[in-house]
């Protein structure tokens, strides 16, 4: 079952179309990788799901809501969806309110609240954080919060957007562990922009190849990196495209 | 002079704040949601009255003070059956008038000063536009202090408009301002000199206490 549908969705920023998508299906449940060159459209692609951008024609339908130019998702399907921006920003609080925001603005029960993030913050390993003011994590630290504060409200749709970009290998596996994690035992679907072909590898069931705010190609692992249909797809997860 | 408590000096301080702070609150209480409706909402216009906050942010006070004056004089003003003139409430009025501007252009600067992240991570998080706002203004808080020490200091030194609308009435308008350039006119440089001291320090304290409410802000 597809949770999400998108389809003829076009975006241009000063009059360059940077995005132009036929038909794009997501399933629910899987984890799908975005990969491609920087420019490909992957980050704009993630914002237009997202509708913290309008598209200018097309339509994204998130389950049973659409989001298209003149049409926003409702207050409860934004609710069901959350986005990790590639820069973890971390708003000036401590690191527990800041994992904790999600659930504040739901108005959960402290109690709640509190059993939920001593779960996260253990499996993230920042149990002896949580009391630390955030604007001072390292950037690996800031990475896993921001993770955590995206995972811990249970989306039904996780949109991550290059979420290991600059982190150390430790980071790297600690996040991916978390992915799988919201995969399998919360059924959370998960789009992951990256730009690590060998992470798209290791997490995706499926990944889509974008080209110049096209999709090339899409396809388990074993079809984009061993039988690619598309000599783009080959040149670029070989290491050989010429930008 | 402080020592010697002398009771007008201490009516003085006492309506040099009462004024000032009165203004500030309500310059606080409906500049600063103006701000933020003016750095977070995108509406037509918006450029245009921005372009019109910033100038109102230079506005002479005598000229304010005029404006006020007239608007409360009982010939020729709009409101001047209620016989505000020449009493605390129009010195508070004209402050107000030129604060307002300043809270508004500060406040907005402030917000616009906060990474374009903060409420779009909010607003991924499933914040309403609401709560998106209300966490921006939080990450802005300091900026927000700051503020609203620059508007106090503006307005505890300000004489031309509290003079024009006030009228230096003494145990009735004076203030420290006026009281300081109503003893330069007699030639009592010594008195408007202490007085000067007295007022730098009241700013001094009051910007202690502001200080300290964004240092607390910061460790919280």
């Amino acid at each position: 079952m597809d949770i999400l549908k998108i389809e003829n969705l076009t975006k241009t920023y000063r009059g360059k179309t940077v995005l132009d998508i036929p038909k794009l299906n997501i399933e629910a449940g899987k984890i799908t990788a975005i990969i491609g060159p920087s420019g490909a459209g992957k980050s704009t692609l993630l914002a237009l799901i997202n509708g913290i951008e309008k598209p200018d024609t097309g339509s994204i339908i998130f389950e049973d809501e659409e989001c298209s130019r003149n049409r926003s998702y409702s207050p409860a399907a934004i609710r069901r969806m959350a986005l990790v921006f590639q820069k973890p920003i971390m708003f000036n609080a401590s690191v527990y309110d800041n994992i904790a925001y999600g659930l504040k603005v739901r108005k959960m029960d402290k109690a709640v609240i509190s059993a939920k993030l001593a779960d996260a913050a253990a499996f993230l390993g920042l149990s002896d954080l949580l009391k630390q003011k955030a604007i001072t994590l390292s950037g690996g630290e800031a990475g896993r919060v921001s993770v955590a504060r995206a995972m811990i409200i249970k989306p039904d749709l996780l949109l991550m957007d290059e979420p290991t970009a600059n982190l150390d290998p430790g980071n790297v596996a600690t996040i991916e562990d978390m992915i799988k994690k919201a995969s399998k035992e919360y059924r959370t679907t998960v789009i992951v922009v990256t730009h690590n072909m060998f992470q798209a590898k290791r997490l995706a069931d499926n990944i889509v190849f974008m080209l110049n705010g096209q999709i090339v190609e899409e396809g388990t692992g074993s079809n984009i990196f061993e039988n690619p249909l598309d000599q783009r797809t080959r040149a670029f997860t070989t290491g050989n495209m010429i930008y | 002079m402080l020592v010697s408590l002398d009771p007008e000096l201490y009516g003085i301080i006492g309506l040099s704040l009462q004024v000032t702070l009165t203004a500030l609150f309500f310059a606080a209480l409906t500049g600063i949601p103006l701000g933020v409706i003016l750095a977070l909402k995108k509406f037509p216009g918006r450029a245009i009255i921005m372009n019109v906050i910033n100038s109102l942010m230079s506005a002479p006070p005598v000229v304010v003070g005029l404006v006020v004056y007239i608007l409360l004089s009982n010939q020729t003003g709009l409101v001047g059956d209620h016989r505000l003139l020449f009493t605390p409430a129009a010195m508070i009025i004209a402050q107000f008038l030129l604060a307002l501007p300043l809270m508004i252009g500060l406040t907005s600067t402030a917000i616009l000063n906060v990474d374009k992240l903060v409420k779009l991570t909010s607003r991924s998080l499933g914040a309403s536009p609401f709560q998106v706002a209300l966490k921006v203004i939080s990450e802005a808080r300091f900026g927000l202090y700051s503020a609203m020490i620059v508007v106090f200091g503006r307005l505890l030194s300000e004489v031309g408009a509290v003079m024009m609308v006030g009228g230096n009435i003494r145990y009735m308008t004076r203030v420290m301002t006026t009281a300081i350039a109503l003893q330069k006119g007699m030639g009592e440089f010594q008195t408007a000199l202490a007085l000067g001291m007295i007022l730098l320090l009241m700013a001094f304290l009051v910007n202690g206490v502001l200080e300290m409410l964004r240092n607390y802000g910061r460790a919280s």
